[in-house]
């Protein structure tokens, strides 16, 4: 079907330009026509009595699972599609960016660059994952990122949406996707869990990080079936220079169990963005794998491997959301601290995956010139860090739930607007301002965040003495 | 053409008619009424009277077990319940009511669908289809793309994978599901009159033939109004608060 085709054929209006690209499922074409906002792709599935039986069902998931997608950076906005029995096609935006495929030859790529492709990939999966889709081919061939740095994730042919039937459930007798980022719980046909995806970028960021892949590139079931109880070599322990932190948040992404992994992408995203935040465990400072008899014990439990249950698929909600409290700089206010930590503790007690991330903002370092300790730059920081463990230590939450940040800027209100924005999140505590009397309307810092931020912002006001 | 398919109504006027309001919203031109007009509710009549307006415009109508046994077809599969309702349900009938329920057919096939109370593999013998084995039975039976049923209350989406085995798929309500039909499809509508999955809203299903899309609904209704009439006819409390709970 496809092999009539060229540039300058016209498909139902759509006029082919350059062959971009061609696979084993499908040949993908740029549009000059018609003329739109939009630059325009054509992708066609190979389909025919030669092609493979997954080749046409990739094409009726990906029209599915795109057109369920609301419009948003990370995914190809789906302009049309054609009919699967007469001639089907896609018709999606043109993705203007690089490709996450390009970088991997220069692997391994230095710490912070892995950070911050990690992180941007982890927002876009994020998102899709919001909207109640789960990619589960998640590979670098599979990754672009726009020039703003926003990372879109292509090629849905696998994908998966909680509101629609599973086309590839119980489909195919080998496991779909690429082996060498495929989590143990797809080896055994699990497709449910949003957690899959997150081992999948684990297993990108390993192979950015150190050059290799994490399970290697196997090509038969019993060599695909070890990562179900051989841990991957610790980056460490390849002599990459990967730092404590990016060790700990690889291998926290490719644990067997998916309960043992990061209960969200936005939470692996949160963690590459805030290196220095990283409670790095056992897992960062490993520099070889388990010794024989824990592995051999694993062989044994793997033989019957149960993989979690499926988390429900959630929709509008979010697993481990992140909540901000937002700390006023200067001494310590211990009525407004005491209502912050009530209130804290109210979201944190009823949500065990919830993680609470304390910030303050001072002014720019710049305007600093004191003399004393305090008045420096450092000085001043790590007084500021102190301000904030002194806030939450009576929380007696774990340290891996816990992170503190002290921002710089003159503009308070936006930079904790800009700082919930950037690490998606989902609830904003903040004191009201403080002053003698009643008052009327919400002023300054208070006002701006609850008027502009994007999420549900609380302001906390302490009970008046009695 | 845009199909609008209620089973199992079971003589509920309120939720048939809150139904068949929501469809006529979203611009149904053709009804089908997949069996089970009868039994339990407090509104044989007026229920079938309705439904046999529509087949009078159309509409495709099936002969469910309850219906069968409202013509004093015996079925010792039913509870004790739905005994004492039938009884009610029988001196009800007028002679136009069942010269109608005596006119339905077990199945009817339109083009590429195939419209049946139970499964397709027996329809006379009320199988339910509540695993993959009897929607297999059911499709293979059919010969049609599109299994249109009822008779399991709760609604489900089977769909024939590429090995012929079908996959089971439970709806999210007012969710449109591409149903291609190169593919084969069997679609428990869920009960109109008698939901059971601690739901109380009303079931049915809205399929757009020219766009190959079934999405399935759950409509609320007046149920309070329907338990009432139930108790006032002196049927048994029981099915009554079924309506009210959803279970």
């Amino acid at each position: 079907m496809t092999t009539s085709l060229g540039p300058g054929s016209e498909i139902d209006g759509f006029r082919l330009g350059e062959l971009l690209h061609t696979g084993s499922m499908a040949a993908i074409y740029r549009l000059t026509g018609p003329d739109g906002p939009l630059p325009l792709i054509m992708k066609i599935p190979r389909l025919g009595p030669a092609e493979r039986a997954i080749n046409v069902i990739a094409f009726e998931v990906c029209r599915m699972v795109l057109g369920a997608l609301a419009q948003s950076p990370h995914h190809p906005t789906l302009v049309a599609f054609g009919d699967v029995e007469t001639m089907p096609y896609l018709v999606m935006e043109y993705v203007e960016g690089t490709r996450l495929d390009d970088r991997v030859p220069h692997a391994p790529l230095p710490p912070d660059e892995v950070a911050r492709l990690g992180s941007a990939l982890a927002l876009g999966l994020h998102e899709i994952h919001r909207q109640g889709a789960l990619h589960l081919d998640l590979k670098p061939t599979n990754v672009l990122y726009r020039p703003s740095g926003e990372a879109v994730l292509i090629d849905f042919g696998l994908a998966r949406h909680g509101h629609y039937p599973d086309l590839l459930e119980e489909e195919f007798r080998t496991p779909i996707g690429n082996w060498v980022y495929l989590a143990p719980e797809q080896i055994v046909g699990v497709r449910c869990d949003p957690r899959s995806d997150i081992f999948a970028l684990g297993a990108i960021l390993y192979h950015l990080a150190t050059g290799r892949f994490p399970f290697g590139k196997p090509s038969r079931m019993a060599e695909l079936r070890r990562r179900l109880y051989r841990d991957p070599l610790p980056p460490r322990a390849l002599g990459a220079e990967t730092p404590g932190w990016l060790q700990e948040i690889i291998l926290h992404c490719l644990e067997v169990d998916a309960r043992d992994r990061y209960a969200s992408a936005a939470a692996v995203a949160f963690d590459l963005a805030n290196p220095a935040q990283v409670a790095i465990t056992e897992r960062g400072l490993r520099d070889r794998r388990t010794g024989a008899a824990t592995l051999f014990r694993r062989w044994l439990e793997a033989r019957k491997f149960e993989p979690a249950p499926c988390p429900p698929v959630a929709v509008p909600t979010q697993p481990a959301p992140i909540v901000l409290v937002a700390i006023a700089p200067g001494p310590p206010d211990e009525s407004a601290f005491a209502a912050l930590r009530d209130a804290a503790r109210r979201v944190t007690e009823v949500d065990h995956a919830c993680r609470v991330a304390c910030v303050t903002v001072v002014p720019p370092a710049a305007g600093l010139s004191g003399e004393r300790y305090e008045e420096t730059p450092t000085g001043r920081h790590i007084a500021q860090l102190v301000n904030l463990r002194r806030f939450a230590r009576p929380l007696e939450l774990p340290e891996e739930r816990l992170t503190y940040h002290v921002l710089e800027s003159d503009k308070p209100a936006a930079a904790l607007i800009d700082y919930a924005k950037m690490n998606e999140v989902d609830q904003i505590l903040l004191g009201a301002p403080r002053s003698g009397r009643p008052m009327r309307l919400l002023t300054g810092v208070a006002a701006q965040v609850v008027a502009e931020a994007q999420c549900t912002v609380s302001v906390v006001r302490p009970r008046p003495q009695q | 053409m845009k199909l609008a398919l209620f089973a199992d109504i079971h003589s509920n006027l309120e939720a048939i008619t809150a139904c068949l309001a929501h469809a006529h919203v979203l611009g149904a031109d053709r009804y089908a009424f997949l069996g089970d007009l009868v039994g339990y509710g407090a509104d044989p009549v007026q229920v079938l009277d309705l439904i046999e307006e529509y087949a009078t415009k159309g509409a495709v109508v099936v002969l469910g077990n309850h219906d069968a046994a409202a013509l004093g077809r015996e079925d010792g599969s039913l509870n004790a319940n739905a005994q004492a309702a039938l009884m009610w349900t029988r001196a009800q009938l007028g002679a136009r009511q069942r010269e109608f329920l005596r006119s339905l057919p077990l199945s009817v096939r339109d083009d590429n669908m195939l419209f049946v109370h139970a499964s397709a593999a027996a329809p006379a013998e009320w199988i339910y289809v509540t695993g993959q084995s009897e929607a297999a039975r059911s499709i293979e039976a059919s010969h049609a793309n599109y299994v249109f049923c009822g008779h399991v209350h709760e609604q489900n989406l089977y769909y024939a994978g590429a090995d012929g085995r079908p996959v089971a798929f439970r709806p999210v309500p007012g969710t449109p599901i591409p149903t291609g039909s190169h593919r084969q499809w069997l679609a428990i509508v869920g009960s109109a009159g008698q939901p059971r999955d601690q739901d109380r809203r009303a079931c049915y299903a809205f399929a757009d033939l020219a766009r190959e899309r079934l999405t399935f609904f759950r409509v609320p209704y007046d149920h309070a109004s329907a338990a009432q009439k139930i108790r006032s006819a002196g049927l048994p409390e029981r099915v009554a608060r079924r309506l009210e709970r959803g279970s």
